[in-house]
């Protein structure tokens, strides 16, 4: 494919990969967080880390939309697509989560109508379709997604559409972030920043990064190279002694982000005063909520919800994982209580997750030598 | 019992713990024990309820098949053709169901691909395909030309792929029902002297080979459905294996070990499966499967790995390095100019299917968890 495949060549991979070899100090270990999990994704599906050196570790971060809703959030989602006359609709990926009590896809081998959707404008259409039936859409992601939801529901407010509704579980980037910073047993040396949540916020939010906890953050594309490379311009940034916000995905990433996507999204949503996190606990005003003028479409207000919180097992330790304080194998409850067919905590629900991979693959990471 | 689905998901790899340098902890070495115990148990069925999971070739479907219909009926060795011997005869018997959505797609339709399914299970398990029983549930108010459309692509697939329908069944069930129609065809062959098949038969050294551009059927189907709005011409590759596979046999007979037609899951599914049969491990190299530019360019949008999407006329041939090039001149003779040589049998880490990417990295390709959903971002 054009325009793609520049992004994925070897030769330019190794050449890359030599020069991150001679920036990098010899018996120093250097570990950077890839905070989002489109990163994630790439940087397994392309083997990116096989090209770095032995002392370069890459700790996979909290940027799954999907593995960061808590349990209690699904259990809410699920007790509202179990209500009669309703259309649930959520993303694919988002049907596999597990609740306290099974996930969307069970719920819907129990008779509820639970539908994929793309788009929330898919979402919305159903609900055109379908008007004596209530349509609510489980809205999720970062930055990423919020626009094109809240672009839906301005139209469905435009259209005079009465039977869609929102659940809305968009969080933020920010949050988060600092959250680990913040901790005092923190162990990371720098930050491949979300590139697709840049083109929205822009890099201006990671600012504080550098400037209050000193650590450098590259804004990275997805592609192989621009991963690559940006872990490249981190340990340069370190090799030089310098500490800023770097722009990689300059191609699309605009440095003060999306004017029109952030106003659109400061119309429909507002924050909310904190919001729990699979694995990391309530964070402050991580997240957001619909806001007064878009009431009506808000599934919360609308029904009911069971609202009940489902606490993660005392045991899980994703938050000292996500840090990178601990590998996956040191979590009490790993391998025994904690399995890709019954995860507990975060890092062990979706397949990118640091404790999914490291059971499917740990042995084979020591002796691949031997391939 | 066919369709053993056993196979493969989201990428992934092996990195996570790089701290893999100096010597291996006890306490790591111990919960490694355990998941490796743990995951060498035959999967037990324990769900509640049956979701869409159970039918889409991954885990789940392997726990249905391993966990409650192999040892209910004492199957042993799962391939795509069960053998029994009548008489002097060693026929091969397999069945299938088809509820595929729309019925009709680029490329093909249900009845086409009715005949075409239960043909290559028994050519790829060594049969030459002898005839075929037909049952039909059908929808009340089905469009009778429909029907009358899908009864002549059986007839004209039949009469393509050499077999005979000699038997049949018809049900009616109320509106609301069966999307218009569902087909079941069960199939009888006899197996073929020239090569002994058997999914454990894999050894270290053996060459794989797939006979065409993966992925077509399934990126067929999934752009019919029209939930993208994604324009490409992309058309359906069910076929029959049978002239494909006897030129595989006539070439390379003693050499085949096994072969597989690469259906739901895909190549990554079954290569998985024979992974796992065989206790070996499967090295591809990416840059080497041939992908169609517009199936590759509707995967990538999508979000969805070639290797992981169906096929209804492409097969995976395992095959001793000896025969591995006159195997593969076979195939391009018998016009499948596509037809690559993908990749090997290796002997660590067993089990494990790794991928050798075009980016210069490997990475693990598991089995599949549920369908191959896209992801969001």
């Amino acid at each position: 494919m054009r325009f793609v495949d520049e992004f994925r060549d070897a030769e330019l991979a190794g050449a890359l990969a030599r020069e991150i070899l001679s920036v990098v100090e010899p018996g120093r270990h250097y570990k950077v967080m890839e905070v989002c999990g489109g990163h994630t994704h790439s940087i397994y599906k392309y083997g990116v880390d096989d090209l770095l050196p032995e002392n370069v570790e890459l700790v996979h971060g909290p940027g799954c939309p999907v593995c960061v809703i808590p349990m209690g959030r699904v259990d809410d989602g699920i007790a509202l697509a179990h209500r009669d006359g309703v259309i649930f609709t959520c993303f694919g990926d988002m049907m596999r989560i597990p609740g306290s009590d099974g996930s969307l896809l069970d719920a819907k081998a129990q008779g509820a109508d639970v539908r994929m959707v793309y788009s929330p404008l898919d979402a919305l259409r159903v609900a055109q379709k379908n008007p004596d039936r209530d349509v609510i859409f489980f809205a999720i992601g970062f930055e990423t997604t919020a626009p094109s939801t809240a672009l839906t529901l301005k139209r469905a407010k435009a259209e005079g559409v009465e039977n869609f509704f929102c659940m809305c579980n968009h969080v933020t980037i920010v949050p988060p972030l600092r959250a680990l910073l913040d901790s005092p047993d923190l162990r990371l040396d720098g930050f491949v920043g979300p590139g697709h949540v840049s083109t929205v916020v822009g890099a201006r939010p990671f600012e504080f990064i550098p400037a209050d906890y000193g650590k450098p953050i590259v804004v990275a594309g997805f592609e192989p190279l621009d991963i690559l490379q940006a872990i490249q311009m981190i340990l340069r940034q370190l090799a030089d002694g310098r500490c800023e916000v770097e722009n990689q995905y300059r191609r699309v990433v605009p440095y003060e982000g999306n004017r029109r996507a952030l106003e659109v999204m400061a119309e429909v949503f507002e924050l909310r005063p904190h919001f729990e996190w699979r694995g990391l606990g309530f964070i402050s005003q991580s997240a957001l909520r619909l806001s007064d003028a878009y009431a009506d479409f808000d599934a919360e207000l609308r029904w009911e919800v069971p609202g009940v919180r489902v606490a993660d097992p005392k045991a899980c330790q994703c938050g000292e994982v996500l840090k990178g304080v601990i590998k996956p194998w040191e979590c009490k409850v790993f391998g025994t209580a904690c399995t890709p067919e019954r995860p507990i905590g975060t890092c062990m629900v979706s397949p990118e997750g640091a404790c999914a991979a490291y059971y499917n693959f740990g042995r084979f990471a020591r002796e691949r030598e031997v391939v | 019992m066919t369709k053993t689905g056993a196979a493969t998901g989201e990428e992934r790899s092996p990195s996570v713990g790089r701290a893999s340098s100096g010597a291996p902890n006890s306490r790591e070495e111990r919960i490694l024990g355990i998941i490796e115990t743990a995951r060498a148990k035959r999967p037990k069925f324990r769900d509640e309820r049956i979701t869409m999971s159970h039918g889409a070739g991954g885990k789940a479907t392997q726990s249905l098949i391993e966990g409650l219909f192999a040892p209910a009926f004492d199957v042993g060795e799962l391939a795509d053709a069960a053998t029994v011997a009548l008489g002097g005869a060693r026929v091969a018997l397999t069945t299938d169901s088809f509820v595929v959505k729309p019925l009709r797609f680029p490329g093909g339709s249900i009845g086409e691909l009715a005949v075409n399914g239960t043909v290559n299970d028994l050519a790829v398990a060594g049969a030459r395909p002898v005839a075929l029983s037909l049952s039909l549930i059908l929808e009340e108010g089905l469009d009778s030309e429909l029907l009358r459309g899908e009864v002549e692509a059986i007839a004209n697939a039949a009469s393509a792929a050499g077999v005979e329908v000699v038997t049949g069944d018809t049900k009616v069930v109320e509106r609301g029902h069966a999307d218009g129609m569902y087909i079941c065809t069960t199939g009888i062959g006899l197996r073929d002297e020239r090569a002994e098949l058997s999914p454990s038969a894999l050894r270290p050294g053996d060459r794989m080979l797939v006979s065409g551009s993966i992925g077509q059927h399934g990126m067929a189907i999934m752009l019919a459905r029209d939930e993208f709005e994604l324009e490409a011409e992309i058309e359906s590759d069910t076929c029959s294996l049978w002239p494909a596979m006897d030129a595989l046999l006539d070439a390379a007979g003693p050499s085949l070990r096994c072969v597989r037609d690469a259906t739901r899951g895909g190549v990554g599914s079954v290569l998985n499966e024979l992974a796992r049969a065989s206790q070996v491990a499967m090295i591809v190299r990416e840059g080497d499967v041939p992908v169609d530019p517009a199936v590759a360019g509707a995967a990538e949008l999508l979000g969805i790995d070639p290797m992981y999407v169906a096929n209804e006329g492409k097969l995976v041939a395992f095959v001793a390095p000896e025969g591995a090039e006159a195997a593969l001149a076979a195939l391009r003779d018998a016009g499948c100019e596509q037809a690559a040589e993908i990749g090997e049998v290796r002997t660590e880490p067993p089990a494990m299917v790794l991928v050798e990417t075009a980016f210069g990295g490997k990475r693990v390709m598991d089995q599949l968890v549920g369908d191959p959903l896209p992801r969001i971002c």
